[in-house]
């Protein structure tokens, strides 16, 4: 459990650093895809099936799909990944984020749950959703039928 | 069938397996060793099962769409032509495998390899018998979605990495392809996962098991959705756009050869299977027939019930004329995707009552499949008319031209004929 955590992670990390490293636009998004399935497998050694899968089919699917609309579709974006003025400024501000993160993950006092028998979460995701969380759930629906329905409305002719 | 049953009782090939376990278990073998051999005996099972009827496959393809296109197939090699497949094994081997000068190299590569982990990553959490199944994933329906919208993915990375425009519109096509169809596929199985209360492979078919039904009776339109959705994430005929030889020659694989094209022709047919196993399994009982299962290996049921989906879908690609892209977006989103959603509707009613009620299944599922059956051929039915009518403007039989409501296309038209009469 432990080697396969750091392996998934090493993968995850490297497969992100390498997003900024590439030069092709369309092999960082495929660097991408490969860091969301690291992700998805560092959800398995956390017991978290449900949220692995859905991390599949809906970045690896769904997402990535959407990238590579923005990419294909973007024609100023030469298919490279372009030097700009803004790189010393996200480079500091991107260290604090993680210097921040860090704290915190140092800091706080975790409370570690035991490792008991792998429980099927799809349920419990399911009970929540529709019980304490039904609120947000259906204003997040609410709010995805407004965007459906402005994209349609957005590429109608009449 | 007892736990303990003896090793040989080869109804169920998980007997074997836990046999083995339990042995190693005896002369206080770790327990990683334990569930590393066992993982890697059924891994190795399931890879001579794939590669096995890969092979057998190529040849049933196309001597049956020979058949129906009333053509011989392959008949030369071997009896029956039986040992085509691996004349033409040989030959791809032996063939160069070009790569072109500016193509992606390391993407161009990659793609006809990676192509086969959801393929194969499919097979593992069928399951072959009570026992004899290697992922029991609880999460197994939608692992096997999540798998198949990442193989769009890879064939976007061959058909971009290609560096020719044929390839990339093929490749562009797959996405969109993807995009409309995942969304159908998804609802449908979400209605069969409700229906059934679990999303494991092996629950399942023990409901079926246990209610001494198959799921096809109760969620016929479930079925015709996922059959016909899948069919076209598949990329086969009819729904081959992506590959298309008469509009964009061979689509992504235009510019594969030699043995990197034969592991996408080898991997369209390994997902063929899978998505036969999948509906053999979801809709069709899986290893459980009525009992028979008592007499002949479940494994072998459900082998051949694999191979009965696998045949519908070989009349599809025998006898079907390709779609448009248009025409095979629009029946993603105004045909299958309303039925998809009506059918949730429907089961989700049906589960309430069931459960409000409190009623028995014996005196509820039989009024459960007539109702689905009915409103089914009813839905498609009326839906296909609906969806019909607008195209009646260009007639299919021959009318006379007063009759027809629209101006003609060719000169003066119906408003002339018209004016006439």
């Amino acid at each position: 459990m432990v080697i396969g955590f750091w392996a998934l992670a090493g993968l995850t990390v490297g497969a992100a650093a390498m997003i900024i490293v590439v030069r092709n636009l369309l092999h960082a998004v495929l660097f991408l895809i490969l860091s969301f399935v690291g992700i998805a497998g560092v959800y398995i050694t956390l017991s978290a099936d449900f949220v692995a899968v859905v991390q599949v089919l809906v970045y690896a699917g769904a997402i990535a799909v959407l990238m590579i609309f923005a990419v294909m579709l973007t024609p100023l974006s030469a298919r490279d990944n372009a030097e700009n003025v803004l790189q010393l400024p996200a480079l500091v501000l991107s260290g604090l984020v993680i210097t921040g993160v860090t704290f915190v993950a140092l800091e706080t006092d975790w409370r570690l749950a035991g490792r008991g028998e792998f429980d099927s979460t799809a349920e419990a995701i399911g009970e929540a959703l529709v019980s304490p969380f039904v609120l947000p759930f259906e204003i997040a629906s609410v709010l995805l039928v407004a965007a459906m329905i402005g994209a349609i409305v957005l590429v109608r002719e009449d | 069938m007892p736990i303990l049953s003896p090793w040989y009782d080869f109804r169920d090939l998980g007997n074997a397996a836990a046999r083995l376990a339990d042995a190693l278990r005896d002369i206080d073998a770790p327990e990683g060793v334990v569930y590393a051999l066992v993982g890697l005996l059924g891994a190795v099972g399931v890879l001579l099962f794939v590669g096995l009827t890969t092979l057998v496959n190529i040849w049933v393809e196309r001597r049956l769409i020979g058949r129906m296109q009333v053509r011989r197939g392959p008949n030369r090699l071997g009896p029956f032509g039986l040992l085509q497949p691996v004349a033409d094994a040989i030959k791809l081997m032996q063939k160069e495998a070009l790569t072109p000068r500016l193509a992606d190299g390391l993407v161009f590569t990659l793609a006809p390899v990676v192509i086969f982990i959801p393929a194969i990553l499919a097979f593992a959490v069928l399951p072959w018998g009570e026992k004899m199944v290697l992922a029991d994933l609880n999460v197994g329906v939608l692992y096997l979605l999540a798998l198949g919208s990442t193989n769009s993915l890879i064939v976007f990375m061959a058909g971009y990495a290609s560096n020719n425009k044929y390839a990339l519109l093929g490749a562009m096509r797959v996405i969109a392809m993807l995009i409309s169809y995942e969304i159908p596929g998804v609802l449908s199985l979400l209605a069969v996962v409700a229906f059934t209360g679990t999303m494991s492979l092996s629950g399942i078919v023990d409901f079926q098991a246990n209610y001494w039904s198959w799921l096809l009776f109760f969620q016929p339109l479930a079925l015709v959705i996922f059959l016909l959705g899948s069919t076209v994430e598949l990329n086969r005929s009819p729904a081959d756009i992506a590959e298309a030889e008469s509009e964009i020659i061979a689509g992504y694989h235009i510019e594969y050869s030699g043995m990197k094209w034969g592991l996408f022709y080898a991997v369209e047919l390994v997902n063929s299977i899978a998505i036969s196993a999948v509906i053999a399994s979801l809709f069709l009982g899986g290893w459980w027939t009525f009992g028979l299962e008592e007499f002949v290996p479940g494994w072998l049921i459900f082998i051949g019930k694999i191979y009965a989906c696998y045949f519908l879908l070989i009349w599809f690609r025998g006898t079907l004329p390709r779609f448009r892209v248009d025409q095979l977006m629009a029946f993603a989103w105004k045909f299958l995707l309303p039925m998809a959603l009506v059918n949730i509707l429907l089961v989700a009613l049906e589960i309430t009552v069931w459960e409000e009620f409190d009623l028995s299944a014996g005196a509820v599922l039989p009024v459960f499949a007539v109702v689905n059956f009915a409103l089914a051929g009813a839905l498609v039915a009326g839906w296909a008319r609906v969806m019909a009518a607008q195209f009646e403007r260009f007639p299919r039989r021959a009318r006379l031209v007063p009759d027809i409501d629209v101006p003609l296309p060719a000169e003066g038209g119906g408003h002339a004929a018209r004016a006439a009469v």
